[in-house]
């Protein structure tokens, strides 16, 4: 990647002098281990609503933090202000905290060692830095989008938008390493509203474009066909009007990769951190089914799944260099076969499993807050062996639904109990699709479910798919993350009608 | 930079345009974290942020652009970027739908000179020493406290300047059994953590855990199911969240109906009131309306109007739907804000305990969790039980049911098919508490709640 690639003004901030300032005060305090990181943060939204903007909304968000480990015990602080007297006052307000805090902890934090790496950069994988781009060209292709939904027969009402985040962070260490680092990541939405005056309902239906690592150049057919998807929606969305509603019960499932990417983030993605396996999301995000002592037996699902955690997928939204322990990232298993064999790991939770490295999922939302555990791109792997098509999939079904797009999801604290909605819902009968339903939502127990995959689609149907806003700890944190899986099959799988739920 | 100069140099470097709002936020914030019966994250931070609206004249009408920065302000230049920024952003964006004239001042606001509130760890020191305790007891222990206080200063070029400092407090406590097989929970919203007592929270929960000694299985089905305050107020926000006007006007939302929104249609015979209400004592939120984008039932040329009560449902009928100023104009009815707190009442005097009391067989419930919206048509919301379901027969709890449940029910039908509503009182939404943690609920008798399936969740 090269240098010039990093926003100049991140660039022109005094890294090194920060760096230098923090480290050298907690080192000379007795720090064991002390990192500084240094962020900016810029975003825009833009949002329309019916053709006509609501809003155009920029936010820059700046600091530096410092976290150091004092005989065995954590501490931590921050400051918005960029200079290296506070940068040192910042460290020794973290020294504070860890000396305060060492009679209250119980456990002396032990952490798995890394690689030095000095003066590394890296830069996320797109074309046309969304900062770049006038917000009057935003506004005018969002407009016009808007303007081809509302000239279709059928839709009411339209509301479009496109988020924009540039992430830059500096990272430097005792032991050496220090890493610049700038990731793009962009989410362009819009949503069709079919309103029945005469019967008194409504109908949506909403993109299914990934939001992704990418820059402007997406926006404009660089990784999603926009066009076409425009020139569908209108017709499916009248179609979905018309549908008739589900007969609940049992059926076999064909799962688009749009709405099985969230199935996954629920019910593997969280499942596998480490730290709510272990008890310290309990009170809050929840904890897991999931748990240590069944590493390497647990039968997550059939033979068939296959998923993997990483952090370097191309336009991944959780893909980056270096983690916030500055670990360089990388690729692994968490679920092969069908049986647990991975965790998401820091590297203080890694030598707790037994392990001499992080796996890399240090990530911290802001400046201002402390870098936790956060989710890698948890993806399901496409059939090695065969390029089974979505179609052939649904050829093996003789009653049941393909299910595309996502909309309402949840799921309990242990990661067990999901219930699923999507944008559209077709029947399939004997091998063929038969129409929209309407009113579907798909519920499971995890391992049943999984346990239930008879067969996955090959490559060309995988699609990398993912979320901006995923929630975790306290202090609440946000992280983006990406899910990549191909089509796949899952047999008897329970079905619910929304209306009769209702009543 | 003084918040009252960042605001008055922000309003001069602006005074060339339509009009501007600067809004200036600083935070403080203490926290408590634990896990395992150990301390694991604790902190204070303080935070800030300037955020700069720019109303500009354009071909069409008037935009408007909004800017904001966490950046310390250390010199006037920065705010004139912030100006520029917010200048060329509502260029770009055109003419707003919702222009309008940014509210006129309404008197002097005495405390606008003042500095920022802090909090401070030591906020809590009685606390603490209450936790200890309960670390040290026989439960593992898992929970979050959390204080903050957050000052506000509002400034238009239409004179307005005002400043209201927000306090925000909540503690939150898992106990678990040991063998980590039993889960209960208790939760509180406080302003200044004076009026918690950890201790006896500790104890609510360990009389569950108690509970829990005799387990039940049940299957999924519709049960008679007490509604605790807790479990009231995730399902009350849920339904006030989806109270805005413009969807109920398009026939997009729950609450339109075939001749235009349901207001006037009577939900209920018992005479319930659900309303936000910035005076409600010990839940007061913002007198004057801040707003940093412009959507639905908000408008960012609102800032600075007073805020006001709202009675969404008032004695049993669906009474008002929020409205911006703007979208008031177009439809012909009340400017509307939508509230930082939220009050249902119009119930009986009551208790949870009273209620079990005169259970025949029913559910009695903690706390709901993970609830989302699975029909916007007839507002059906998912979410599962959390932290104990115990069975009450006759009049009395017997037991913990052996798992949780996944529920679909409406908020509206919550309203609708209660039997019974017993006392207000000040409560946590555990779900929402990120969000919003100003409610005052009663607990709720629902007759046929749907327990769609079971959750092995523990």
């Amino acid at each position: 990647m090269s240098l010039d690639r990093i926003d100049p003004e991140f660039r022109a901030l005094p890294l090194t002098a920060l760096a230098d300032a923090a480290l050298s005060r907690a080192r000379d305090l007795g720090a064991e281990h002390a990192d500084l990181r240094v962020e900016r943060i810029v975003s825009q939204s833009v949002d329309l609503r019916d053709g006509t903007v609501t809003g155009v909304s920029d936010a820059t968000t700046v600091g530096l933090a410092v976290r150091v480990i004092v005989d065995g015990v954590w501490g931590f602080a921050s400051h918005v202000e960029l200079t290296p007297e506070r940068a040192a006052a910042t460290a020794e307000r973290a020294v504070t905290v860890a000396r305060t805090l060492a009679p209250v902890a119980i456990e002396r934090v032990e952490r798995a060692d890394e690689p030095v790496h000095a003066d590394a950069v890296w830069v996320s994988s797109y074309e046309v830095d969304p900062f770049t781009v006038p917000a009057r060209d935003k506004v005018e292709l969002l407009g016009e989008w808007s303007q081809r939904l509302l000239a279709a027969d059928g839709v009411d009402h339209v509301q479009a938008g496109v988020a924009q985040v540039r992430e830059n962070k500096f990272y430097a260490d005792l032991a050496g390493t220090r890493t610049t680092q700038q990731r793009v990541r962009i989410a362009p939405w819009f949503t069709a509203t079919a309103v029945d005056r005469a019967a008194g309902g409504f109908e949506t239906m909403s993109s299914l474009a990934p939001p992704a690592g990418r820059g402007w150049e997406y926006m404009t057919g660089g990784g999603w066909d926009f066009d076409g998807e425009i020139a569908l929606l209108p017709e499916l969305l009248a179609e979905k009007m018309k549908a008739p509603s589900v007969a609940a019960g049992a059926y076999d499932l064909v799962i688009d990769p749009t709405n099985l990417w969230l199935t996954i983030h629920e019910s593997v993605g969280h499942a596998t951190e480490y730290d709510r396996a272990i008890g310290y999301e309990a009170a809050y995000a929840g904890t897991s089914f999931a748990t240590p002592d069944k590493l390497g037996t647990l039968r997550y699902g059939s033979e068939h799944m296959h998923v993997t955690g990483d952090r370097t997928v191309p336009h991944g939204l959780a893909t980056v260099g270096y983690d916030d322990d500055g670990v360089l990232t990388g690729a692994w298993d968490l679920v092969r076969d069908g049986v647990l064999v991975g965790y998401q790991l820091d590297r203080t939770f890694a030598p707790r499993l037994g392990l001499d490295r992080s796996n890399g999922c240090a990530f911290a939302d802001s400046p201002h807050h402390v870098p936790i555990q956060r989710m890698a791109n948890v993806s399901l792997r496409p059939d090695p062996r065969r390029d089974t098509t979505t179609e052939e999939l649904i050829a093996g079904v003789e009653r049941g639904i393909y299910v595309v797009g996502d909309k309402s999801w949840s799921i309990d604290m242990q990661r067990y109990n999901f219930q699923f909605t999507g944008q559209r819902f077709f029947r399939i009968s004997g091998g063929k699709l038969a129409g929209q339903l309407r009113d579907v939502a798909y519920q499971a127990t995890t391992t049943d479910f999984w346990g239930s995959l008879d067969a996955v689609g090959g490559p060309s149907t995988w699609v990398l798919h993912g979320a901006m806003n995923c929630g975790k700890a306290q202090p609440g944190q946000v992280a983006a993350v990406s899910h990549g899986c191909p089509s796949a099959r899952f047999r008897g799988v329970n079905v619910l009608n929304t209306q009769e739920e209702g009543r | 930079m003084r918040a009252q100069d960042v605001v008055e140099r922000t309003l001069a470097a602006a005074a060339h345009l339509h009009g501007c709002v600067v809004l200036v936020r600083e935070s403080s914030e203490a926290v408590l974290r634990w896990a395992n019966s150990t301390m694991t994250t604790n902190g204070h931070t303080t935070s800030g942020r300037v955020t700069v609206i720019a109303f500009v004249a354009v071909e069409g009408g008037t935009a408007a652009g909004v800017v904001s920065s966490s950046a310390a302000v250390t010199g006037a230049a920065q705010l004139s970027a912030l100006v520029v920024a917010a200048e060329a952003a509502a260029h770009d964006a055109g003419p707003a739908k919702d222009a309008m004239a940014l509210p006129e001042p309404s008197g002097d606001d005495p405390s606008w000179g003042d500095g920022a509130v802090e909090t401070s760890i030591g906020v809590f020191g009685g606390f603490a020493e209450g936790l200890a305790e309960v670390l040290a007891g026989p439960q593992r222990q898992y929970g979050f406290a959390s204080h903050e206080l957050t000052t506000v200063w509002l400034g238009t070029s239409a004179g307005v300047r005002r400043r209201w400092v927000q306090p925000t407090g909540s503690v939150e406590l898992n106990a678990k059994t040991p063998d980590l097989t039993g889960s209960a929970w208790t939760g509180a919203s406080t302003v200044d953590f004076v009026d918690i007592d950890v201790v006896a929270l500790a104890a609510e929960a360990a009389r569950r855990l108690e509970w829990g000694r005799r387990r039940v299985e049940l299957p999924a089905g519709r049960y008679e199911t007490l509604l605790p305050p807790s479990a009231t107020s995730d399902l009350m926000i849920y339904l006030a969240w989806s109270m805005d006007g413009r969807p109920a006007q398009e026939g997009r939302s729950a609450l339109a109906g075939l001749n235009g929104p349901r207001v006037g249609e009577r939900l209920t015979e018992l005479p319930l009131t659900l309303a936000c209400d910035p005076a409600a004592p010990g839940l007061e939120y913002e007198p004057f309306l801040t707003a940093t984008r412009s959507g639905e039932g908000i408008s960012v040329f609102d800032n600075g109007a007073p805020t006001r009560r709202a009675e969404w449902l008032r004695d049993g009928v669906v009474s008002e739907l929020a409205y911006s100023r703007a979208e008031a104009a177009e439809f012909g009815t009340r400017f509307t804000p939508t509230g930082d707190n939220l009050l249902l009442t119009g119930g009986s005097g009551a208790s949870i305990a009273d209620m079990v009391a005169r259970t025949e067989r029913g559910l009695l419930l903690t706390c709901l969790w993970y609830i989302r919206q699975v029909d916007p048509t007839t507002l059906l919301l998912t979410g599962l039980t959390r932290d104990g379901v115990y069975l009450v027969e006759g009049g009395e709890v017997v037991g913990e049911v052996d798992h949780n449940f996944r529920f679909n029910y409406s908020p509206l039908d919550v309203v609708r098919r209660a039997t019974e509503v017993g006392a207000t009182e000040r409560t946590l939404p555990r779900e929402w508490k990120d969000w919003f943690t100003r409610a005052a609920m009663p607990p709720v008798r629902v007759p046929e709640f749907n327990m769609s399936s079971v959750s092995l969740g523990r």
